[in-house]
Formats: C-alpha cells, sequence, structure tokens
C-alpha cells in the first residue's frame, strides 16, 4: 500500500492542490474560514508530500513518473515494436527538481498562512485562493515535468493565475495595468517557447527533454530554439533587459502574492538552467552562454541596485533589489559555465543554486513586511511611515533579519550563499566579484535607509495607534527569519545535502538521460 | 519552394506581430499583435504536422496504412485553448483599465496614473 503511495506522489503533489483550487469556491458559499482552513490543510499535505518525494529522490536517486501507465514508476511503454519515441507524459524529479519542489511547497504554504488575515476584507477572497492554489500547481507542474509541451501548459497556467492575482486588488488602477503588462509579457515569452518547442519537434518528432537531449545535433534551428527558450525564460524570471514588469507586478499584487511570484521567477530560472545545461548539456559553446548569463547577471545587478537606490515605494524598491538578486544568480551560473572543466565552476554552481533557496527566503521575508506596514498603516510611501519600531518590536526585529540577509551579512543564510558566490567569482574574475560586493553594500545601504525612515525616527501622529501584525501574519514570517538564521549559523545542513546533490544532478545530463531512457 | 511556403508565412506572422506588438499604443492592438503570433505558432505546428498522402489515424476502414502522426494537433489544441484563455484575460483587464481612464493609448494611461 505504502509502495504504491510513494510511486504515485509527484502525481498526488499535484492533483491536491488542483482539487482544492476548484474545491474553494464550493466551500466558500458555505463558510469563509473553512475554506481558509482547507487551502492550508491542501498546501500543508502538499508540502508534508513534497518532502516524502524529496527524501526519496535523495536516498534513492530521480524519481520517475509515468501518467497513465500501467507501471507508473518505470518507463513501460505500450507502442508498436520497435517504436522508441516516448510519447507518454513523463515526470522526471531529480535533486534540482526537488529542491525547487521543496521552496515551491514552502512559500506557497506560508503564502497561504499569510493571507488568511492578510486579504480578509476583500469579497473576491474565493478566486483569489483559487488562483493561489493554481498558481502552486503551475509552479510544480514546470519544476517536475521531463517534457517540454508540458513544461510550456505549466508555464501558461502560472502566468495566467499569476496575472490575475497581481491584478487582483480591481479598484486600482495601477494593479490592473501591472496584471496586463506582466500577462503580456508572459505571453510573448510562452509563444517564443512554443515557437522553439516547434523547432524541436519538427527536427526529432519528440518533446520529451531527456530524448530530446539524447538526439540533439545542435544545427542552426536547435541554436535559434536554444536563443528563443533562453529569451523566454529570461524574460519570465525577470533579468535585467526583460525586468520591467517586475517592479511593476512585486509593487502592485498583494504581498503574499509577490511571495509567490518571487518563487515564480526561481522556477522560471529552474527552467532556463534546466534548459541549458540538461538539453543543450554539451553542446553549447561553454565562453558564450556563460558569458551571456553574466552579462544577464551583472546588468540585473546594476539595473536592480541603481533603481532601488532612487524608490520611495517600499514594495517597488523590494522588486527592484530582487532583480539585484536574480542577477546574483546568473551571474554565478554563468562563471559555472564559462569556466566548465575548471576546479571552481562547481563551487559557483553550487553558489547559484544554494542563493535560489536563499533569495527566495530573503526577499519572501522583505516582501511579508512590507505586506505588514501596508496592512496596519495603509501606506505604501516611505514617507508616510515613521517610528514604527515602538509599536511593532517584531516585525521590525524580522525586518532586520530580511535586511542583513539580503546585503550578505552574518550570521544569516544570504551571508552564507553570498560569501561562496564572490569566492567562486573571484577565482575567475575579479572584477567581477568588486562589482557583486560592492552592489551587496549599496543593498546595505538603501535597507538601512528603509529601515531608518519606516522604522526608527520620531513616531508619527498618525501612526501613534499601530498594532502589532496578527499572528496568521507573525508566524510565516517567524518560520521565515527563523529558517534563515538556521542556514545561516548551519550552512552544511543544507548545503553539502541538498544544495550539491541539486548542482551535481543538474551538471549531470547523462544521468538524467539514463533516469528516462536508459543507457545514455 | 512551395512546400515551403506555409514556414515563409509563418516567418512573416510573427514579425507582423511583433510589430504590432511593438509600434502601437492601443492596449486592443497589442492584444491583436500577440494573438497574430499565438497563430502564427499554431500554424507553424501544423505545417509541420502535414505528411504528403497520409491519412488521419483513425484505424477504422482506413484506406491506406500511412497515417499521419496525432500529436501535433493535440498540441495545437491545446495551444489554441490556452491562447483564448490569455486573450480572454488581458481583453477584462483591458476592459477594467478602459474604466479607470477612460483610455486605451498606453503613452496617456502611463500620464494619467503618475
Amino acid at each position: 500500500m505504502s509502495d504504491l503511495f510513494t510511486t504515485h506522489l509527484p502525481a498526488l503533489i499535484i492533483a491536491i492542490p488542483l482539487f482544492a483550487a476548484f474545491l474553494t469556491p464550493l466551500i466558500s458559499r458555505i463558510n469563509g474560514k473553512g475554506r481558509n482552513f482547507v487551502v492550508i490543510v491542501a498546501l500543508l499535505m502538499t508540502f508534508i508530500l513534497t518532502i516524502k518525494l524529496a527524501w526519496h529522490v535523495y536516498t534513492d536517486g530521480t524519481f520517475l513518473y509515468a501518467f497513465g501507465s500501467s507501471d507508473a514508476s518505470g518507463f513501460a511503454l505500450h507502442t508498436p515494436a520497435g517504436y522508441v519515441v516516448p510519447i507518454r507524459i513523463l515526470f522526471e524529479i531529480d535533486a534540482m527538481s526537488a529542491l525547487m519542489g521543496i521552496i515551491t511547497s514552502s512559500l506557497a504554504l506560508l503564502g497561504a498562512i499569510y493571507s488568511w488575515n492578510f486579504v480578509e476584507k476583500y469579497e473576491t477572497q474565493d478566486k483569489y485562493y483559487t488562483l493561489l492554489l493554481l498558481m502552486t500547481v503551475g509552479m510544480f507542474g514546470m519544476v517536475f515535468t521531463g517534457d517540454l509541451f508540458n513544461m510550456f501548459v505549466f508555464l501558461e497556467v502560472l502566468s495566467i493565475s499569476g496575472a490575475a492575482l497581481v491584478a487582483f486588488r480591481t479598484e486600482k488602477g495601477a494593479s490592473i495595468e501591472a496584471g496586463l503588462k506582466y500577462m503580456i509579457i508572459s505571453s510573448l515569452g510562452a509563444m517564443f517557447m512554443l515557437f522553439a518547442v516547434c523547432l524541436l519537434y519538427g527536427q526529432y518528432d519528440l518533446l520529451n527533454l531527456a530524448a530530446l537531449a539524447k538526439r540533439m545535433d545542435y544545427t542552426l534551428l536547435d541554436e535559434i530554439a536554444l536563443v528563443a527558450l533562453i529569451g523566454a525564460f529570461a524574460m519570465k524570471s525577470g533579468a535585467a533587459p526583460m525586468h520591467m514588469w517586475v517592479p511593476d507586478a512585486y509593487g502592485e499584487a498583494p504581498a503574499s502574492i509577490s511571495l509567490m511570484l518571487v518563487a515564480s521567477t526561481q522556477a522560471s530560472l529552474y527552467a532556463l538552467f534546466r534548459v541549458v545545461f540538461t538539453l543543450y548539456g554539451a553542446h553549447i559553446d561553454p565562453t558564450t552562454i556563460g558569458w551571456l548569463f553574466i552579462i544577464f547577471g551583472l546588468l540585473s545587478i546594476m539595473v536592480g541596485v541603481s533603481m532601488a537606490l532612487m524608490q520611495d515605494n517600499l514594495k517597488r524598491l523590494i522588486g527592484y533589489t530582487a532583480v539585484a538578486e536574480i542577477g546574483y544568480m546568473m551571474l554565478a551560473v554563468g562563471v559555472a559555465i564559462a569556466s566548465m572543466g575548471s576546479g571552481y565552476s562547481l563551487m559557483a554552481l553550487k553558489a547559484g543554486i544554494f542563493h535560489i533557496l536563499n533569495d527566495a527566503l530573503d526577499i519572501g521575508l522583505l516582501f511579508l513586511v512590507a505586506g505588514v506596514l501596508f496592512y496596519r498603516t495603509g501606506a505604501r510611501n516611505l514617507a508616510q511611515l515613521g517610528g514604527l519600531a515602538r509599536n511593532m518590536k517584531y516585525t521590525t526585529f524580522f525586518f532586520m533579519i530580511g535586511l542583513a540577509a539580503v546585503a550578505g551579512l552574518p550570521p544569516t543564510n544570504g551571508f552564507a550563499s553570498k560569501l561562496l558566490i564572490y569566492e567562486s567569482i573571484y577565482l575567475f574574475n575579479p572584477v567581477l566579484a568588486i562589482i557583486a560586493i560592492l552592489a551587496s553594500i549599496f543593498m546595505l545601504a538603501i535597507f538601512v535607509k528603509v529601515f531608518h525612515s519606516a522604522f526608527l525616527g520620531p513616531e508619527l501622529p498618525s501612526l501613534a495607534k499601530v498594532k502589532e501584525a496578527p499572528p496568521s501574519m507573525l508566524i510565516p514570517m517567524a518560520i521565515l527569519a527563523l529558517v534563515m538564521i538556521i542556514i545561516g549559523l548551519f550552512p552544511n545542513l543544507v548545503y553539502s545535502t541538498i544544495v550539491c546533490e541539486a548542482a551535481k544532478a543538474l551538471l549531470d545530463q547523462g544521468g538524467y538521460i539514463a533516469a528516462m531512457i536508459g543507457g545514455a | 519552394m512551395l512546400a515551403n511556403l506555409p514556414f515563409l508565412v509563418v516567418a512573416v506572422m510573427i514579425g507582423l506581430g511583433l510589430y504590432t506588438m511593438l509600434f502601437n499604443r492601443n492596449l486592443i492592438k497589442i492584444v491583436i499583435g500577440l494573438t497574430i503570433i499565438e497563430n502564427a505558432v499554431n500554424l507553424f505546428l501544423i505545417a509541420l504536422a502535414y505528411k504528403n498522402g497520409a491519412v488521419a489515424p483513425i484505424y477504422t476502414s482506413a484506406p491506406s496504412t500511412s497515417m499521419v502522426m496525432p500529436t501535433p494537433h493535440a498540441l495545437t489544441l491545446t495551444a489554441i485553448v490556452i491562447a483564448m484563455a490569455t486573450t480572454a484575460m488581458m481583453l477584462s483587464l483591458i476592459m477594467q483599465i478602459y474604466k479607470h481612464y477612460h483610455t486605451l493609448d498606453a503613452f496617456k494611461i502611463r500620464r494619467l496614473r503618475e
């Protein structure tokens, strides 16, 4: 019995939030609190199942799931003899996908708990929760799938629900505008991706990632497809030249959705790495693609930091720093590709992947704090805030932790991964490391300014009666802060186990192919 | 040459769609541009699926055994449904924008927001 349960874990992780998504409108007819409870329970179950799945992946190796097959765990094809094209939809969960799954499910769970009080005054809550769950489904699908077209479908599920949630506050013109912008950018990106899928399908009659990787000839058309795929996913992850939707979407979405959007940019980043490492793997020219990523990364860091300095809207400011943080990951992975084969290449890749996890926690925590400030004061501008530390002890403390983590100060997780990034980049090119460290110092300056103007200083008369955040909002922030400090103090808890395995899995193209179709 | 005509049409349509999206300030026209790209990609899939002399893969009393692989058609149907959903979503957002600003000109909207 338990064996059957284990076999169908990937399908359950997708099915539970999907089922709950369409159950919520029905339950909210009966009871609003009951619906919130069902959403949280569904996401909690998903979280536990993801942990269980990740446990299996880390102990027994890559996990395969074939939809609609009598033998779901194996690759049993009932096709005519001699026909070797895999036509089933296959999920392949390796260590990297498992890491992304853990990030997705934990952020979704925390976002749902946070939403309990945060969106209570809106009448359209039932739709909010449906869309939140669909967004979770989209992210899970993107990180688990082993099929390119399937990835496109989940990308669109993610984009549509995400855009609707960005435009959630329909009483404001600016949020609808941000939602439309996000929708247009994501649809255009998705169309580029579909075009690339067509190019690959036209040549190889395949949609399966592993089978495509095995047959890849790297013709001119494949190169065009690679460009389209990199463009699409870089656009969705908000890397610098295509970052214009990020501050709008982050700034206008409810804080819990900003948290989910952080996870969605990470999922796109995962798709980008999966395409470059697994689909193209050894075929790409390390110098060209590596430097392309490094340039994306440097641009993101510079644009993000310099634009964040000028913002006075708190959530837009954090949005720009999120762009800069994406830049750090691109930079580290770019260095890893460009220095492929050298001793520090793997270290740079590990640092980049470690930073994916840490960035999701840091930026997520800062968005949640910004959400608390908006919830309690209704203010979005830094000029309208001041002296909040008197009334909001815990929130202030959590903001300080988030600040330290984003700026890369010990004892937080940001320090652990940023130090690794600096170290590995320095071995590749000292100038890049200097730019990265300078940008971190700028980030510290930005957030110290925010900290001073929002939490310190004289108490504003209008904010004298501000109360501390309700428990449903404090708990997610406390969990995030605790995890961040634990990772900061004992980085090896996750680094030497989960992160290193993920980096190895991403590099191991042959292993990915062998797990799917055998005999690489 | 003539056999490649559908692919040329696809390239032209993608170019037209991108042009429409980049050089129009009217939000509905931007969405039209996106729809043109969506249709071009669907046409690309269908053109790829064409096989000379083959029949649809329906086994009952099929006139010949050379059949078309139905995967691209299934993909196209999925893509069409998704495109419809995104278009509906964008147009409804544009309706809301018009309610707020009483204009569809992207430049004027930006000025009104300040």
